[in-house]
């Protein structure tokens, strides 16, 4: 078989509305970042699923590594002091 | 409205509405053919645009017909001689840069005409080229990109690219003739095209410069298919788009 | 469109994998207890590789599916009877080619990249769903794929939408959202034709005949030839058994099929009490597997047509990487 490759790889994220963020959907092949655009609409957001689209090499994309799952976010997990109800608010207190 | 003029707007129509259908129709020969699924895709978007936008003219073209014929009256029960079609967009699909060639000369023209149909005072056109407008600005967007990049990726590819183009070519002029034997509603619905055949050339010039492609050679122009004199092309793709409803002409689907 | 896992059936179950890779105990362990608590596994975690490897199997298949499921339908699309139902068939097929890239895109995180997985499609290692090597004869084919080849598909896919494998899940939950106007637009076609003329009637009986067993079929092997089942079932790579899947289409599809006054093929077919369900006829498994084989009535041009698209499309993806590489080193300059 001739040597036939494919375009490259890119990552999609697509924001939905207005006001949320751009979440990830998929990849799609493509050469340029004009063509990753345009594929990612053309595959992801058929049905008006977009309203902005980023696109992302996926070569350039870091990613943790869930073996340093415990190193990387355990030591937040004892860090309750960070969230709200770690302190009591008295029952005459309606607003806070 | 006199009936000389409302027949004259029928055949604007039906000429707009036959250039989307004939055009959609080649794009429907790809499906599941494209080098790439993104590209099957691409095309894919691009023939339902133009389906979408047959379907209204042909409505339009139907009403002021007055004959009871819908969409698929004039989409089916026509033979050759009464399309109106313009002759580049019946043209075969060939490999994908003759598809490119034809679909930029095509929707680069399609755009500056239907930024002028929006102006006209006839409200039906004019609504449909409003909608079709964001369509096809991305169909002439997407058209040129590709131009660009067969005419400088590969020899093999800027090779494929001119003879595409190359092909395509002696069908440009009939473009610019659009309006031939229908100026008096042309003129009626306000509709200017003057400065059209300008505005392309200088867009299509741009584009092949960017590509590295040469300008094809100026050639006689071929023309007809607004007359309903076409290439050989067009009757196997009626005989194929037509089969169903004319093998049985009682039934509805 | 689905496709069962076919490769461990296409013997008829007889042969077993050879070679079990030995994974270490303790992660295999706190693998198999992070999918039995319904967990989703993601591309970077620890996975066992024969997990890894029945899931590219898995959805690259179905991938393939999707993209072969593109032509017979592509079949009609010139010669659609209305300008609406082109535009739907097109928008169909179009959402079958954006399936496939929804799949190819999960199994990519795998590992694999998509072109090896295409050349196995091409080269016959890898296969695809049984049900699109029929010819599509008639329109009425176009309303027989919708309501019963994308029905049965829904069937499987449904609970894929809970599969371990996050990207899969996530694929599959698109997949389904555009799947069920599929199923509608084909039995609203089915509908049409079998109230319509004479011809029409004929037509959409004629395709039901076609069609049914090769629906039937697209389950797969019977549970007993399914050797794989139950470890996959285990794994949460597969949430019901073909032949529940199956018995759950036929249960669905026959008063379907009774309300068109169209007569399912099956002379065994009739209604059980006791299970409440039908009863219904064997399948010829002998055609199955041979159709696996790659010996089904339009196998070679289904593959014949994937191929030369695939390499007649070879210089239009190079000339577009070329021109990528010529444009970043003038930006780079």
């Amino acid at each position: 078989m001739a040597d036939i490759g494919d375009l490259s790889l890119w990552e999609v994220f697509i924001r939905t509305k207005g006001g949320l963020s751009h979440r990830h959907a998929g990849s799609v092949h493509a050469a340029d970042k004009r063509m990753a655009l345009e594929a990612a609409r053309d595959t992801y957001t058929r049905r008006m699923e977009g309203v902005s689209i980023w696109v992302v090499p996926s070569s350039q994309v870091s990613a943790s590594d869930p073996d340093e799952y415990d190193s990387f976010f355990e030591p937040a997990k004892d860090k309750i002091y960070r969230h709200p109800t770690f302190y009591p608010v008295p029952d005459e207190i309606k607003n806070m | 409205m006199s009936p000389q003029l409302k027949n004259q707007l029928y055949e604007l129509s039906v000429r707009l509405g036959d250039d989307a259908l004939i055009l959609g129709q080649r794009l429907c020969e790809w499906c599941g053919h494209a080098p790439s699924t993104e590209i099957d895709l691409t095309l894919s978007n691009l023939g339902l645009d133009l389906i979408g936008q047959a379907r209204h003219f042909l409505t339009y073209a139907g009403e002021l017909e007055g004959k009871g014929r819908d969409e698929d009256g004039l989409a089916f029960e026509r033979d050759a001689l009464d399309f109106k079609n313009c002759l580049l967009v019946e043209q075969p699909n060939g490999d994908f840069a003759q598809t490119i060639a034809r679909h930029f000369l095509f929707s680069t023209w399609q755009l500056l005409f239907l930024e002028q149909l929006a102006q006209t005072n006839d409200e039906t056109l004019r609504a449909i080229a409003r909608k079709s407008i964001k369509e096809i600005s991305y169909h002439a967007s997407i058209s040129a990109q590709w131009v660009i990049r067969l005419g400088d990726g590969t020899p093999e590819s800027h090779d494929r690219m001119m003879n595409g183009l190359d092909w395509m070519w002696r069908f440009v002029d009939e473009l610019f003739l659009v309006q031939e034997g229908i100026e008096d509603v042309c003129e009626n619905i306000g509709l200017d095209l003057s400065s059209i055949e300008n505005e392309w050339r200088n867009k299509v010039a741009a584009t092949l410069k960017e590509a590295t492609l040469d300008l094809p050679a100026d050639r006689k122009g071929i023309f007809g298919g607004r007359v309903g004199h076409h290439s050989e092309h067009l009757g196997p793709l009626l005989s194929e788009m037509q089969s169903l409803p004319r093998t049985y002409n009682d039934a509805n689907w | 469109m689905y496709t069962t896992e076919l490769k461990s059936g296409s013997d008829g179950g007889k042969k077993r994998s050879k070679v079990e890779i030995v994974e270490d105990p303790a992660k295999l362990a706190a693998f198999e207890a992070r999918v039995a608590a319904d967990e989703f596994i993601e591309a970077k975690d620890w996975m066992p590789e024969a997990y890894r490897k029945t899931l590219v199997r898995q959805i690259s298949q179905h991938a393939h599916s999707e993209i072969v499921g593109m032509l017979p339908e592509g079949n009609w699309l010139r010669r659609a009877p209305s300008l609406k139902r082109k535009a739907i068939l097109l928008a169909k097929i179009q959402d079958e080619a954006g399936h496939g890239l929804y799949l190819y895109s999960a199994a990519e995180t795998l590992g694999t990249p998509r072109d090896e997985m295409i050349e196995a499609l091409h080269s016959g290692k890898a296969k695809y769903s049984t049900i699109f090597n029929y010819p599509t004869l008639t329109w009425a084919d176009i309303g027989a794929i919708g309501w019963l080849v994308d029905g049965a598909a829904i069937m499987n896919q449904v609970p894929l939408q809970r599969t371990s494998y996050g990207p899969y899940a996530r694929a599959m939950v698109r997949v389904c959202k555009e799947e069920s106007f599929h199923q509608r637009q084909g039995y609203e076609i089915m509908t049409v034709m079998a109230n319509g003329t004479d011809a029409q009637k004929r037509m959409a009986q004629d395709a039901l005949n076609r069609w049914w067993w090769p629906s039937l079929m697209m389950f797969g092997p019977p549970d007993d030839s399914s050797p794989n089942t139950e470890r996959s079932m285990r794994w949460r790579i597969k949430r019901d058994t073909n032949d529940e899947l199956r018995q759950l289409f036929v249960d669905v599809t026959v008063p379907q099929a009774e309300y068109l006054n169209l007569s399912i093929p099956d002379a065994d077919l009739k209604f059980n009490k006791e299970k409440d369900g039908y009863d219904f006829g064997e399948i010829d498994w002998d055609e199955f597997y041979a159709v696996v084989r790659g010996e089904g009535p339009v196998a070679k041009e289904r593959i014949k047509a994937r191929t030369d698209a695939w390499e007649e499309g070879a210089w239009v993806r190079e000339a577009a990487m070329v021109h990528a590489q010529k444009q970043s080193k003038k930006d780079a300059a």
